[in-house]
């Protein structure tokens, strides 16, 4: 093993010996590293590059708040996985990872140049520049700026990987698994609640699993962790999720979090997704999500090898690596002792500890002074050495004033550094927790919670790891009492050793540096550095927000995590306001990066949205007919015969229509069935046409508006009973229908005993339409009269049909003698053979939604969607008749008598006949005064449908246009995509059988 | 100063000590000509034009918090014409063009990318309405141009044609001037010209009431940093437009919503245009900094809670991986919501109201930035000389009575 990793100890598993690759080299690791402390036990430091200026970096931090370290993850061509933190990157056997945003290498970046001219491109630079000449931002210096910024590379192939999701309930929801979460989970299952206990790490464990030397009640960490952990998982009422991401916090305690199920295996199984959202609703929450070390800001503080003095610790606690040979340590606090024993004592040498308080705490100086470490107080960086690794750090005495005294330079092979800590409030500020900062600690604490919820911990500010326990014990027994659970107990624990971790530095340190020059970096990945917070608030950009924006600081992938309270004080600083009172940016989900897939989930394909089938539709299929997207339904569409194209299918189905009989899948067409005392009154109140005097066994074409008074939907009624309407609507319009009726009876018309249900999937519905049609059903109907007379149109009659109930509508869309055939849905594919057979007998045809477009087209009748569009009255539609003008009040008449909705500019919906009969227009097409309207020219309306009519051998098409009924027989002009507008006729809509003759046989 | 790489080059000698700020800083005068309630987009753009066109000097912008953070500094950026209402067309289209050189103007780099908007048909009735839209623009004077399913994918490289799945795409309507601009930088760019024109901006100054003389005109406003007097009111709040007319009295025909927008990591060009779908609910684009930045839908019920519901980013993101299935592995890295105005017809209200000298410009919903330069422009007119813009002459309140309404839901709304 290399010289970098320790002889034993850590949560590596030493005999299992793992090889992985990093920019195609190999390497090996243990299981239980990270990709980051495995590259570190190889010595490697570099890993990525800055954003802006192509910088080399290096990983800084142990944890999912690195800014640094991001790679890409390679395991077959379809999953590459950019950005991603090798910090959090569990190592398995044959990882590949690369290096991203460098080229041709990581050691050596073309762009690194960038950082040449770093003193042009300071924060917003780009917006005073690149404006001349005006073409040259879209074709020169855009695609320059955007080829060089970027992280990693998006995947090339579509990812085959599974994402699900989950919903539960529980009563705690502890997030975080650190000594605060592990006592809470502990205490909330103790008093019978049921527990989800969900921590982003692999182990459950947080700050204990980098801590070799404190025992908790007698026990080592290791031995305590265990038996809590095992406690809590024997227990059915605890769920516990590892590797698992609290990442948005919405309203009333419902969380979303993540679980990453396959990305630390090596060769996952297909049985299993790649990741799992749950989503949690919870009584209560208890947040113990830790806190996270400050970086210092000081100049050159971003070359490889300067990282975090608790990250270094915990790659050598927990992971048994040694992250150098040579250590300065830089503090403002105490935990960073802590590291540098650790170290020392595994055999790193420490140079010295530079501590820049002039005072740091007696006893912990002490210590460090017994274990041999030389402390320097009242010390600076005031710079550091070194290309792609620092090799030595400038150390400074601070004097009393702040200048620096005597400097030296300190050969070096990491630089560990420790600003303080930042409590972790992220969630609790997502909740709408309020902050309170806290002018000691200078730090933003949680406040009043937002929903029910509780931060316990270092999150909360409490460091002491006794204190901490109980304090999640108290917590975690309270949630529990606070979901309805008994409760009731108490326990203290009792811990030595633990960090301290009082102590730190906002903003930048004390150095004898050019400030204007010098870079010290307050955001690694972006690049921003002190003068450019500076530079932000003196050209006006004094919030906080402002400031961020300007100079992106903490707008990086890790959102600020290490940075933002660094800034807050620099800006602070230059404009000489309090801390509070310029306030934090906005804590936004999800609290880490979250793909895009979880969110996604299982739906994609054909679970991306439910499709609808009728149950006639394999049927249809077998028939070879291709199907036709209609809201969530697939319609069939025409039915091809061997040989057939679209065109000659449709052609064919309409004449076969007209001449002997055709037959159609009608069951997608919404139903409702509207029942009860006062129904038709409802129906009065819903519809513009009259209801009252409809009767039994009769149909009427309904049409509804909203309140606006513009058609919103239509379909035939048939009155059942004296208190009973069965109601159909178009096939999209179904469920806004339903639901504004239900939105009108609960709210508006609480007076009516009416009930609706939605009935749409329980008909299978068949068409049968043609001069035979009667013939064709004949056979097949018991107990209903279908004579001309005993039946006649627009009429509905209940009997059997091959022997099922039917309700058996005598209604036409074609103009044609036509049936609707409804019956059980479950009966539909037996009835339908039945008729089938006879139709084919009869000499007719299936036909699909085309056909029935063009075949409803020649007679004028519209299709609301299409011939409407939520702009025209009932009158304007052509269906004016169907108001009931006598009835008080219905949905729309008020909307109806508004001034501007009548008028010559007003449109109505007409025929088009094209003076060439061969050209049909586009839909869509507009309507003009001339064959060449000049640029900007009025339009007097568009084409709402257009088919070439096989029955009149020729185009025919329905339009909106002005005052258009009283245009019949002028010449308007239809514009071409393609052409010059061409003429056509304006004409009655009704283009055949205009006497209706056809449909009263 | 003047900005320019000069400046530029001058300042990096200079340690970048000389900048000047952006924009003042100034402390409310007791009295305005006319004061612009809202410092987003529409309302700074509106002071900057009462300015530089219409001479109007002594006048002033509030902003209960800081300049730029409503909508303006929230949105998703696309910036199209290609609308169906005469109307729209001229309102938007008049936008478009002080798109074309407005950095220059401002001296401001807006980054306005003429990238394409490409609008995605799935469905027989999608490629109607787009077809519709087509006509309508062609006749307009507004480029828009039809692509089949193979000059899509020449468009946008990345985009899943395949036949199978759920709503396979039949085409796409494209306006290759439409693009994107750097949102901030047209609030910044407007408040710094606004600024040296001697436009007040007052940030942190929240405005609680709306005052009016004897005669029901307009005479002030009480705001969290005093009472300022003025004859001339304009209201620009976008999703809080109601609340402050409310002040004067005035109901409006407005309702909010939540709408929410993500980006993700940053991530090498990709992208190359703008993809709207609206059937299946998607908007996405890539910013200058790789950024995957896409927009959501609108909450389905009324509120003022900028967290809409995670459901909502759901559906999003299943539409966008659908569309590009590369996309899954790539992770979401903010997400964020703003509170639009929404008016039934889906159009603005740029007018005067009831009440003497109080004006109001709202309803932009959930597409207002691409109107910014626009909005202002007609605004200005229409505060400054009391009486409405010719292209925003349509877009008054009272056509909600009238029943005169631009209704650019219409032709998308229904399905057959
Ligand atoms: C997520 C999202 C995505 C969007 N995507 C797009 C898109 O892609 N393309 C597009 O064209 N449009 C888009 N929009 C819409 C667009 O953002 C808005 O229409 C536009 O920015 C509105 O600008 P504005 O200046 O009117 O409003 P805002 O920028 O919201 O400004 C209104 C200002 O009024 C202030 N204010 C409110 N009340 C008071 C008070 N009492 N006193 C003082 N000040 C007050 C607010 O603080 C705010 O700063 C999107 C919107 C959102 C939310």
């Amino acid at each position: 093993m290399s010289r970098f990793r320790t002889e034993a100890g850590g949560r590596v598993k030493r005999d299992k010996v793992l090889s992985f690759t990093f920019d195609g080299v190999a390497y090996q690791g243990l299981t239980g590293d990270t990709l980051a402390s495995a590259l570190l036990a190889n010595g490697v430091h570099l890993v990525g590059r800055s954003f802006k200026y192509h910088r080399p970096r290096g990983i800084v931090t142990a944890g999912p708040e690195d800014q640094n370290a991001l790679i890409t993850l390679r395991r077959d061509a379809a999953r590459e996985t950019p950005n991603l933190r090798a910090t959090q990157v569990e190592l398995y056997q044959g990882l590949e990872a690369e290096s991203q945003n460098r080229w041709p290498s990581l050691k050596f970046d073309v762009n690194a140049i960038n950082g040449l001219a770093s003193s042009l491109f300071v924060s917003g630079f780009y917006y005073k520049t690149f404006m001349w000449p005006r073409s040259f931002w879209k074709n020169v210096y855009e695609p320059r700026i955007r080829a060089a910024a970027g992280l990693g590379k998006a995947p090339a192939k579509a990812d085959p990987d599974r994402y699900t999701s989950r919903y539960v309930h529980c009563d705690v929801l502890v997030i975080g698994a650190g000594p605060a979460g592990l006592t809470a989970a502990l205490a909330a299952k103790e008093a019978g609640a049921t527990v989800i206990l969900a921590d982003e790490g692999a182990e459950f464990g947080g700050s204990l699993l980098g801590d070799a030397v404190t025992t908790i009640e007698g026990k080592s960490t290791d031995a305590w962790m265990s038996d809590v952990v095992m406690n809590l998982a024997m227990s059915d009422k605890v769920r516990m999720l590892a590797r698992t991401t609290a990442f948005g916090y919405f309203a009333d305690n419902f969380v979303a979090l993540v679980e990453r199920v396959t990305d630390h295996l090596a060769a996952p199984s297909d049985a299993l997704p790649r990741e799992r959202l749950w989503q949690v609703r919870a009584k209560q929450v208890i947040l113990a999500t830790g806190a996270l070390e400050r970086p210092l800001v000081f100049p050159e503080n971003d070359r490889p090898g300067i990282m975090m003095a608790e990250a270094g610790r915990s790659f050598l606690n927990r992971y048994g690596v040694k992250v150098g040979l040579r250590a300065v340590v830089f503090t403002a606090t105490d935990s960073a002792y802590r590291a540098a024993i650790d170290l020392k004592q595994a055999g790193v040498d420490i140079q010295l500890i530079a501590d820049l308080r002039a005072r740091p705490p007696a006893d912990v100086v002490d210590e460090a002074l017994a274990c041999g470490l030389t402390v320097r107080a009242a010390s600076t960086l005031c710079g550091t050495q070194g290309g792609l690794r620092v090799s030595a750090a400038e150390v400074g005495e601070v004097n009393g004033d702040l200048t620096i005294g005597r400097k030296e330079v300190v050969d070096c092979d990491v630089v560990l550094m420790s600003g303080g800590w930042t409590p972790n409030i992220n969630l609790h500020s997502q909740s709408r927790g309020r902050l309170i900062y806290n002018e000691t600690t200078q730090n933003f604490l949680p406040g009043a919670p937002g929903y029910d919820n509780v931060s316990i911990g270092a999150c909360k500010g409490t460091y002491d790891l006794s204190a901490t326990m109980n304090e999640g014990y108290a917590a975690g027994e309270a949630a529990a009492r606070a979901s309805g659970r008994k409760g009731g107990m108490k326990k203290g624990f009792s811990s030595l050793g633990g960090l301290a971790m009082g102590g730190g530095h906002l903003g930048v340190v004390p150095h004898d540096r050019d400030p204007g020059r010098v870079k010290a970096f307050v955001d690694f990945q972006h690049d921003v550095t002190a003068k450019d917070i500076k530079l932000a608030t003196r050209e006006g950009f004094q919030s906080i927000e402002h400031v961020k924006r300007f100079t992106t600081t903490g707008m990086a992938t890790d959102q600020g995590k290490t940075s933002n309270m660094n800034a807050l004080a620099i800006a602070a600083k230059a404009i000489g306001k309090a801390i509070p009172e310029v306030g934090l940016t906005t804590f936004r989900l999800p609290y880490t990066p979250t793909t895009f897939g979880n969110f996604a989930g299982t739906a994609r394909g054909d679970l991306f949205d439910p499709i609808r089938k009728t149950p006639m539709h394999d049927w249809a299929a077998a028939q070879g007919a291709p199907f036709e997207n209609v809201a969530l339904w697939k319609r069939a569409w025409y039915f091809p015969k061997a040989g057939e194209d679209m065109h000659a299918a449709v052609n064919r189905e309409c004449k076969t229509v007209r001449t002997t009989v055709g037959m159609f899948d009608a069951s997608t067409l919404g139903k409702i069935e509207v029942v009860g005392p006062d129904a038709a009154e409802f129906m009065n109140r819903m519809y513009v046409n009259p209801w009252t005097k409809l009767e039994i066994g009769r149909c009427r074409y309904g049409i509804m508006c909203r309140d606006d008074g513009f058609v919103y939907d239509d379909g035939v009624v048939g009155r059942m009973a004296a208190d009973r309407f069965h109601v159909t609507t178009t096939t999209g319009g179904a469920p806004r229908v339903m639901n504004l009726m239900e939105d009108y009876l609960q709210t508006e018309f609480t007076d009516l005993k009416v009930f609706l249900t939605s009935t749409t999937e329980q008909w299978a519905v068949i068409a049968v339409q043609g001069p035979k049609a009667r013939e064709v059903l004949a056979p097949l109907v018991e107990g209903i009269d279908i004579g001309k007379d005993a039946m006649p149109h627009m009429s509905v009659r209940e009997g059997r049909i091959c022997g099922v109930p039917t309700r058996l509508f005598r209604i036409s869309f074609t103009g044609e003698l036509g049936f609707e055939v409804n019956v059980p849905a479950d009966y539909g594919q037996g009835v339908l053979d039945a008729i089938w057979r006879e139709v084919r007998e009869a000499g007719g045809c299936a036909y699909g939604t085309e056909a029935m477009h063009v075949l409803r087209a020649e007679k004028g009748y519209i299709i609301v969607g299409q011939d409407t569009d939520g702009t025209l009255t009932p009158d304007e539609a052509g269906v004016g008749w169907a108001v009931g003008k006598a009835k008080a009040d219905f949905l729309g008449k008020r909307g109806l008598m508004r001034p501007d909705l009548t008028g010559p500019s007003r449109k109505q919906l007409i025929g088009l006949l094209t003076v060439d009969p061969k050209r049909v227009p586009d839909e869509g097409a507009q309507l003009v005064a001339s064959a060449a309207p000049a640029k900007g020219s009025h339009a007097l309306g568009h084409v709402t449908s257009a088919y070439w009519s096989e029955n009149l051998g020729r185009s025919i098409a329905m339009a909106q246009l002005e005052n258009g009924r009283a245009r019949l027989g002028e010449t308007v002009y239809i514009t071409s995509l393609t052409g010059a507008a061409f003429p056509a006729v304006v004409a009655d809509p009704i283009f055949y059988d205009k006497a209706g003759a056809r449909i009263d046989v | 100063m003047h900005f320019s790489f000069f400046s530029l080059l001058r300042q990096a000698f200079a340690k970048h000590e000389g900048w000047p700020r952006q924009w003042r800083d100034p402390e409310p005068k007791p009295a305005y000509d006319a004061v612009i309630v809202g410092a987003g987009g529409h309302g700074l753009a509106t002071a900057y034009y009462m300015a530089a066109e219409h001479g109007m000097r002594n006048i002033a912008v509030v902003e209960k918090g800081w300049l730029g953070g409503g909508n303006t500094g929230r949105n998703t950026t696309i910036i199209r014409s290609n609308y169906l209402w005469e109307e729209s067309e001229a309102l938007y289209d008049h936008a478009l063009d002080i798109w074309q050189d407005l950095s220059q103007v401002l001296n401001y780099n807006v980054m306005y990318s003429a990238r394409g908007v490409l609008m995605l048909a799935h469905t027989i009735h999608d490629v109607q309405v787009a077809k519709r839209h087509i006509h309508a623009n062609r006749l307009a004077g507004i480029e828009n141009e039809w692509l089949d399913p193979g000059q899509c994918k020449d468009f946008v490289p990345v985009l899943n044609l395949d036949p199978n799945i759920r709503y396979p795409i039949m085409g796409g309507a494209l306006q290759r001037k439409g693009g994107v601009a750097r949102h901030d930088a047209v609030a910044w760019g407007y408040a710094r010209a606004a600024s040296a024109l001697g436009v007040d901006i007052i940030q942190n100054c929240e405005v609680k009431g709306i005052r009016r003389d004897a005669s029901g005109a307009v005479c002030g406003l009480d705001t969290t940093r005093g009472m300022i007097a003025t004859k001339k009111v304009g209201v620009v709040a976008a999703g809080h437009t109601s609340v402050l007319m409310q002040m004067a009295g005035v109901r409006m025909p407005l309702e909010s919503y939540p709408l929410q927008a993500l980006v993700s990591e940053p991530l090498k060009p990709i992208f190359p245009c703008v993809v709207m779908s609206n059937t299946i609910h998607a908007y996405i684009s890539q910013s200058d900094k790789g950024d995957l930045v896409i927009g959501a839908g609108t909450d389905q019920y009324n509120s003022y809670s900028q967290t809409g519901g995670l459901h909502i980013t759901q559906h999003t993101l299943d539409a966008i991986c659908e569309l590009f299935p590369m996309f899954r592995r790539v992770r979401m890295l903010r997400n964020w919501g703003g509170i639009v105005d929404v008016t039934p017809d889906r159009s603005p209200i740029i007018a005067k109201t009831p009440v003497p000298g109080l004006f109001v410009n709202c309803g932009w919903g959930t597409g207002g930035f691409k109107a910014t330069p626009g909005s202002g422009h007609v605004f200005a007119h229409t505060v400054a000389t009391g009486e409405p813009h010719r292209i925003a002459a349509p877009f008054t309140i009272e056509r909600f009575k009238t029943g005169r309404l631009i209704d650019e839901a219409a032709a998308a709304a229904v399905a057959h």
